[in-house]
């Protein structure tokens, strides 16, 4: 029974810690399907958990600070495109220099009107956080472990965001294989030149999609400041947009297994945090800087093991321009 | 015929057409007309002008000046979009396929009639099986693009432009990937496009497929219109002279080889490739001064590696490659140890061998040659010789621009043949080894490199040239060995040698007096 509950628990942690990767997973979907290499994961999931800390700081609103969020992302997306699209620049450097940009940005600004040491105000008024939505007979269920548990647990409990990044893998898998955007977007990506031949514009939707990139990431960085902590603090997408980028590698720019990709990953990092300080049969307690490590060591070798399969998209990284 | 064609209202016109790309005037007042139900025939040499004007028709390009009519209407033509709308399709050289789509999903491609596919998909399907019925145009629909041979490829990029109910399609170089059946098979579905009344543009620098297919054809040169003929009443003789402004030797002029000492002699070589498989099995010949030999086969049976091997890039498994009495094998005398011996190499890849892309002429005709003296010193390179030097070879050589600074890929294939060849004839090698001689070299350059080669031939050098053009081969060899999986399968004395003889030993039959 304690092992079950344990497991349970993992697995709950599990869904909370994938959330923010998944978004940001999906976020780079679009924009590598376009044709576009999104390093900008990273820095526009921070904009905008700042920016959502900061208003919903301000005004007591999570939603207002979730708009916020998400107009600083997609604000930060103009920007890569701008360079990238408009300008042909480098994708690579133009992401990473966005993301660079606001990991100083962000404790400065907030040092700037909080004054708190780079952080933004705990958000503990009512309404300033998305919190767990608990569903109908969630805690009399807690009373019968087998079902009733994981209901508690897996079904009910989390926020809002959580339940709308779920719903985003078949929407996305929908939009991508479904509609008439999802088949531009994915010839964009594999060939712009035919596109352009096809009459379409390739640079619209180039933008387009980096437009839904910095939506979801700014989803993504609301949640992370507003729901899964209470306020900003420096540094805290702690790389989470890039192991996003692998999760998307590993799943082979496809919805679904990107969505596996991200739950294993973010499984290894729930195992991390429950490993700490328990001793393991035969290996007794493992030094907590091994188990931290544990969530990378699992990416390098999975990556290592399987990447060489994933195809990307074709034309990615290259900057459209017609011919001469 | 003649009732079909209304050559009041033409289906395309153009008028004056005016595009510059910097300094150069790419399209020259051009002035065309295409009557309906016709093939009409756009030929010119490599840079004259013809993908330029295809592609401001096709909106790709914004003309500086000049006019579009379609079927006798003005069309503002700014962006592919446009073309598409007023009724013209066009098959690029390079195919405009999403290769990991399907079929189906490439026609349907920016036509998608509606935001949600299934409708669109199924409507296509049903029109797509009209049109392969109509036309004769059947393609797998469901088949990933990827998969197809380029033939189908080459339908499915037709089909799109049936789909989107072109009424004037422009097929830029269409031959240039296919077999010559399947180049038939395009002629015979092109012609029964236009006896539905369709117009079809074949850009070309071919002239068999002129004289094969068009009605009329239209000659460009430098940028120009410099003629316009009923293809019936002209010639290949006369298009060619037009073409390239002056008249030229369509067949090389030589006479009778005069052989002396061998120079270089190949003794039973064998190469594998990095998978242990055997390229080249137990090659012997010589080569005597004063001689072209020509390598004769099907791309890929052996006559790159035995190049490569020839010229010191690769190693041989066995055998020896005897040079002034030294073996080359043996001694494991590399590239450069190989060009300081006398022999010379132009390969047969010239943008990914023979030249540095990003490189300008100047640097490119020092390559390999760089630690010359004249090219040095000191330590420090010496600038101004350099250019010098390339000046000169490019006066020789007749290699336009002659702008030592530009960039080599700046130039048209034909000058940068004629670049590499001067770079590699500059220090009076003995033996030539030529992969290619004339790939990617329009008309006028290959009279030139021809005819450079047969005077190396005279003044005593031995030439090995390796080609894939039977006809090249037919032109200048006085010598032809034939190769198939890897072996010399016959040896044909020029006089003796036919397109028939040589294809029999190309497909595998032995010839007689080898092997």
């Amino acid at each position: 029974m304690e092992t079950y509950t344990l497991i349970v628990l993992l697995l709950a942690a599990t869904i909370r810690v994938a959330t923010p990767l998944l978004l940001a997973a999906l976020a780079g979907m679009f924009s590598e399907r376009s044709g576009v290499i999104d390093l900008g994961l990273e820095g526009k999931m921070l904009g905008a958990a700042f920016a959502s800390a900061a208003v919903s700081a301000i005004s007591g609103s999570a939603w207002l600070g979730l708009g916020a969020g998400i107009a600083t992302a997609v604000l930060l997306a103009l920007v890569i495109g701008f360079a990238c699209i408009t300008h042909r620049g480098n994708q690579v450097v133009a992401g990473t220099a966005v993301t660079i940009m606001v990991v100083g940005l962000g404790p400065t600004l907030a040092l700037a009107w909080f004054n708190l040491g780079g952080h933004t105000p705990q958000l503990d008024g009512p309404g300033q956080r998305f919190v767990g939505l608990v569903w109908p007979w969630a805690q009399p269920a807690r009373e019968h472990p087998l079902p009733g548990l994981l209901y508690a647990e897996l079904l009910s409990g989390h926020n809002l965001i959580v339940y709308l990044a779920a719903a985003l893998v078949p929407l996305s898998a929908w939009v991508l294989y479904r509609t008439r955007f999802g088949l531009r977007l994915r010839a964009v990506g594999e060939n712009p030149h035919a596109v352009e031949t096809a009459g379409i514009s390739v640079n619209a939707l180039r933008y387009r999609a980096l437009i839904i990139s910095g939506v979801l990431c700014g989803i993504a960085g609301t949640y992370l400041s507003t729901a899964a902590s209470s306020g900003f603090v420096r540094d805290m997408t702690a790389g989470k947009g890039y192991l996003a980028l692998a999760a998307l590698i590993f799943g082979k720019w496809r919805p679904w297994p990107t969505l596996g990709a991200c739950l294993l990953f973010a499984f290894t990092d729930a195992l991390a945090v429950r490993l700490q300080g328990v001793a393991l049969p035969v290996v007794g307690v493992i030094p907590v800087q091994f188990i931290l490590a544990l969530p990378y060591v699992l990416t390098v070798l999975l990556l290592a093991g399987f990447v060489g399969r994933a195809v990307a998209p074709h034309a990615i990284g290259v900057p459209y321009a017609k011919e001469k | 015929m003649a009732d079909r064609i209304d050559p009041a209202v033409p289906a395309l016109e153009l008028r004056g057409i005016e595009k510059r790309f910097d300094a150069v005037r790419a399209n020259k007042a051009i002035a065309l007309r295409v009557a309906r139900g016709s093939v009409h025939g756009l030929i010119g040499e490599n840079g004259a002008g013809k993908s330029t004007l295809m592609n401001i028709v096709y909106g790709f390009h914004r003309p500086d000046a000049g006019e579009i009519h379609v079927q006798g209407r003005r069309a503002e033509i700014h962006a592919p979009h446009d073309a598409i709308a007023a009724g013209i399709g066009m098959v690029h050289q390079h195919f405009m396929l999403v290769e990991n789509f399907t079929v189906l999903e490439n026609v349907v491609l920016g036509v998608e009639s509606g935001a949600l596919l299934a409708g669109g998909f199924a409507h296509a399907r049903g029109e797509l099986e009209k049109l392969a019925r109509d036309y004769a145009l059947e393609v797998p629909l469901d088949a990933v693009v990827s998969e197809l041979p380029v033939g189908l490829q080459q339908r499915v990029e037709i089909l799109k432009a049936l789909y989107r109910r072109a009424e004037i399609l422009i097929l830029d170089e269409p031959t240039a990937v296919l077999t010559p059946q399947e180049a038939d098979a395009l002629f015979a579905m092109l012609r029964r496009l236009r006896d539905e009344g369709k117009s079809v543009i074949l850009v070309t620098h071919k002239l068999r497929e002129i004289m094969a297919i068009t009605d009329r054809v239209t000659v460009m040169r430098q940028g120009a219109v410099v003629g316009e003929f009923e293809t019936a009443r002209t010639s290949p003789r006369e298009l060619a002279e037009k073409m390239v402004g002056r008249a030229v030797l369509l067949r090389v002029e030589k006479a009778p080889a005069r052989p002396t000492e061998t120079l270089l002699a190949v003794r039973d070589l064998e190469v594998r490739d990095r998978l242990g498989v055997a390229r080249v099995k137990g090659v012997s010949f010589e080569l005597r001064a004063g001689e072209i030999v020509g390598i004769a086969g099907v791309s890929g049976n052996g006559q790159s590696e035995l190049l490569e091997t020839l010229a010191g890039i690769r190693a041989p498994t066995r055998g020896a490659i005897t040079m002034g009495g030294r073996d080359l094998v043996a001694e494991r005398l590399g590239p450069r140890a190989r060009r300081t011996l006398g022999l010379a190499h132009v390969p047969e890849d010239r943008l990914r061998m023979g030249v540095v892309a990003s490189f300008s002429a100047e640097d490119n005709a020092i390559l390999g040659y760089h630690d010359r003296p004249i090219y040095n010193r000191g330590v420090l390179s010496n600038g101004a010789s350099i250019r010098a030097e390339c000046e000169k070879k490019m006066a020789e050589h007749d290699v336009r621009p002659p702008l030592p600074a530009l960039r080599i890929t700046a130039f048209s294939g034909g000058n940068q043949q004629k670049l590499v060849l001067a770079r590699e004839i500059d220090c009076d090698p003995r033996v030539l080894l030529i992969g290619q001689p004339t790939r990617g070299v329009d008309i006028g350059a290959i009279e030139f490199i021809h005819k450079r080669l047969v005077a190396l031939r005279d003044a005593g050098k031995a030439l090995l040239i390796v080609s894939v053009e039977l006809e090249e081969i037919l032109g200048l060899a006085d010598r032809i060995l034939v190769m198939n999986g890897g072996e010399i399968v016959g040896e044909v004395s020029a006089n003796e040698a036919t397109e028939e003889k040589i294809g029999l030993m190309m497909a595998g039959v032995k010839g007689e007096g080898r092997a």
